[in-house]
């Protein structure tokens, strides 16, 4: 059995003091093997965008411990942390985050520019990936004068431009119309399966969450065990 | 993230809110352009003094009068008769008028040598020539600048006055060539003046002198200028006839020192002759009082320039926490994807110094051009009489200090909206709408 990319055991993690406590994520265990698709399944304020965080270790858990490939993250330096998110993890966000006055090239080479490459690598590689998304011809407009299926595909592109281990989509498709968020699916998943990155989706769409091979729902802040696999296609909530 | 990528970012960063950048490069160009100003007026006005009093010829030379009679106090009333006591004298032109000051005998003049370190003392003579002539020309009056032989002078042609020549030599100012008859100042040179002086009987005598030089004129005295024979000549004439024994008296003496003297030397020197109740200032003591004049009103214009750019300080501490706030999006995205604090630091404090270099720059350029402008117009009008006089100049090295200052300013204003990027929690950032 290999290790596996990221191990959560048993991670908690509160917000505020005394009275305004809150208490996001109550004791979480998750492994995730290396190729595989989960999607991490909840509703608002269920406490599934707060597990993503620690798993991007973007967060320290207060407690229980997040093992990356076997090592306990709090163990880790701050630069080879800052070197894990920049070259392992790619990172998709439903708002996008793109430098609306920037180009798109300049916008997709950013974790290339972060990463000290220099200039002419960096157009290479990011003309790649923008190549991968059919996006080259739009390299030289502003990021804002892209569509929403444009801009998350811009967006794919610059998480895949650092070619990463792990893609963490944070409701990839929660901006997007329903055609255009098919498109973006099809991307991510295809990624999944032709290039081995592990993909963790974050997500209140069901029907998205059923795509990957496994899913952790999460239900004020601990796992919901009582929803199978199989509960996906008739959720519970369907009957009553 | 490469060094060459942070000034690159910072920079195309500035330029993103145009009209906030520019505001605050406004604000920092004011306080700029008036530093640049007031030390090219500082350079200006100092760099003419230097050349007036250029290469202070004598500095081997004290200036020595008596020091005030610290006992005549007017509570006191009047003090008792010493006939041993060299009546009061007048300081003559360029002294409070009325003012006088105790003359010097001839016994001061052997106790001042006598003062270890002074190798030698002249009383300062005072000539007063009744007018000159040239070739026919006509006669003009003839004022005598009395410091022609302690500074060098600023020459349009010829040569300086020299003291240790047996010949009888006159320094002419520029301005005296048209009324004598000379065009240019080389025709003057070598030419012979007639210099009439009148005795004690009241009898007018005349004396040749040779033109050796022509000066342009200069603030520190205006008039022709003696060396010490022709000095000496004229005094001998007006003192012809006087009765035997008759004290002489002089307002102040030259006494000379060794050159090669050090300042403590000089001190000493000094401090030994008020002890025996003299005065004494050397020609750079002269310069330097006045010196201290022009630094002080300099000083003040700068302090108002300084405040100018404090102000600025703030409003860059201003520009660069909107545009934190306004991108705390994208710092906290730079931070998830692996960017460090540091780094996020050097971006912002990049950021304004980059606005700092920008304001004191261009306000330091157009300073320089309006400066050379102005100073141009006021030479051929205002300053029209003091020829030579370019009231701003600029100093490269004084410009480079200003635009380091500048920068450093700007710098420790970008500190502290800096650290507020550089501590941005990469989630909180996100999460920010």
């Amino acid at each position: 059995m290999t290790v596996p990319v990221l191990s959560a055991q048993n991670i908690g993690k509160s917000y505020g003091n005394g009275a305004n406590r809150f208490d996001a994520l109550k004791g979480v265990s998750v492994d995730i093997r290396a190729g595989e698709s989960v999607a991490i399944v909840g509703k608002s304020g269920s406490g599934k965008s707060t597990l993503m965080h620690l798993l991007a270790l973007l967060d320290n858990p207060d407690t229980g411990a997040l093992l990356v490939e076997g090592t306990d993250a709090k163990k880790l330096k701050g630069t080879e942390v800052n070197r894990l998110r920049n070259q392992d993890f790619g990172f998709v966000f439903q708002q996008f985050f793109l430098t609306a006055n920037a180009s798109v090239l300049d916008n997709v080479v950013l974790p290339l520019k972060i990463a000290g490459i220099g200039p002419k690598e960096r157009k290479a590689r990011g003309m790649k990936a923008l190549e991968q998304l059919e996006l080259a011809d739009k390299a030289k407009n502003k990021a804002m004068n892209l569509s929403g299926g444009q801009k998350q595909r811009a967006v794919i592109a610059r998480a895949l431009v650092n070619n990463p281990k792990v893609i963490f989509a944070d409701e990839p498709t929660g901006n997007l119309d329903t055609a255009t968020g098919a498109v973006v699916e099809d991307i991510l998943f295809a990624l999944n399966k032709d290039k081995g990155i592990t993909l963790i989706i974050v997500t209140h769409d069901i029907d998205l969450a059923a795509r990957c091979d496994r899913q952790i729902f999460i239900r004020d802040g601990i796992e919901d065990a009582t929803r199978s696999p199989e509960a996906i296609q008739k959720p519970a909530g369907a009957h009553s | 993230m490469k060094f060459i990528d942070i000034i690159r970012s910072a920079i195309a960063n500035s330029f993103r809110s145009k009209l906030r950048t520019g505001l605050t490069v406004i604000a920092i160009f004011i306080g700029a352009f008036t530093l640049t100003i007031t030390s090219g007026i500082g350079t200006g006005v100092t760099s003419y003094i230097n050349s007036q009093v250029s290469a202070i010829g004598a500095a081997d030379v004290l200036t020595v009068s008596k020091a005030d009679d610290a006992a005549a106090t007017t509570d006191d009333g009047p003090a008792p008769y010493d006939p041993e006591k060299a009546t009061a004298i007048s300081l003559g032109n360029g002294s409070r008028p009325g003012s006088t000051i105790q003359a010097l005998t001839a016994d001061d003049l052997d106790t001042i040598k006598a003062t270890s370190g002074i190798l030698g003392v002249d009383p300062a003579v005072q000539v007063t020539p009744d007018y000159i002539e040239s070739d026919g020309g006509g006669k003009f009056e003839l004022t005598v600048n009395a410091a022609a032989t302690l500074t060098t002078a600023d020459l349009a042609a010829g040569a300086q006055l020299d003291n240790e020549s047996s010949t009888d030599q006159i320094l002419l100012p520029t301005t005296y060539l048209d009324t004598l008859g000379f065009s240019t100042p080389e025709s003057a040179i070598n030419q012979t003046v007639t210099i009439g002086v009148t005795d004690v009987a009241g009898t007018q005598q005349r004396v040749p002198a040779t033109v050796v030089g022509v000066q342009n004129e200069t603030i520190l005295g205006a008039g022709a200028g003696l060396n010490q024979p022709l000095t000496d000549r004229l005094h001998a004439v007006e003192l012809s006839g006087t009765p035997a024994g008759a004290p002489q008296s002089y307002a102040t003496a030259t006494a000379r020192f060794d050159l090669n003297a050090t300042d403590a030397e000089i001190t000493a020197i000094k401090a030994d002759l008020a002890d025996q109740g003299y005065a004494s200032q050397t020609v750079a003591d002269q310069i330097g009082s006045f010196e201290t004049v022009i630094n002080v009103i300099i000083g003040v214009l700068n302090a108002f320039a300084v405040i100018a750019l404090i102000a600025a300080g703030f409003g860059i501490i201003n520009t660069l926490l909107m545009s934190v706030q306004e991108r705390t999006r994208e710092i906290g995205l730079m931070k998830a994807m692996g960017m460090n604090g540091g780094r996020v630091y050097a971006l912002f404090s990049t950021e304004a110094v980059f606005i700092g270099f920008l304001g004191s720059a261009l306000g330091a350029l157009v300073a320089v051009g309006v400066g050379s402008l102005v100073s141009n117009i006021l030479a051929t009008t205002v300053f029209e009489n003091l020829p030579g006089l370019q009231v701003v100049q600029f100093a490269p090295s004084s410009i480079a200090i200003i635009i380091g200052v500048v920068m450093l300013i700007a710098f420790l204003a970008g500190t502290l909206p800096a650290r507020a990027a550089a501590r941005q929690n990469p989630i909180d950032a996100l999460r920010y709408e």
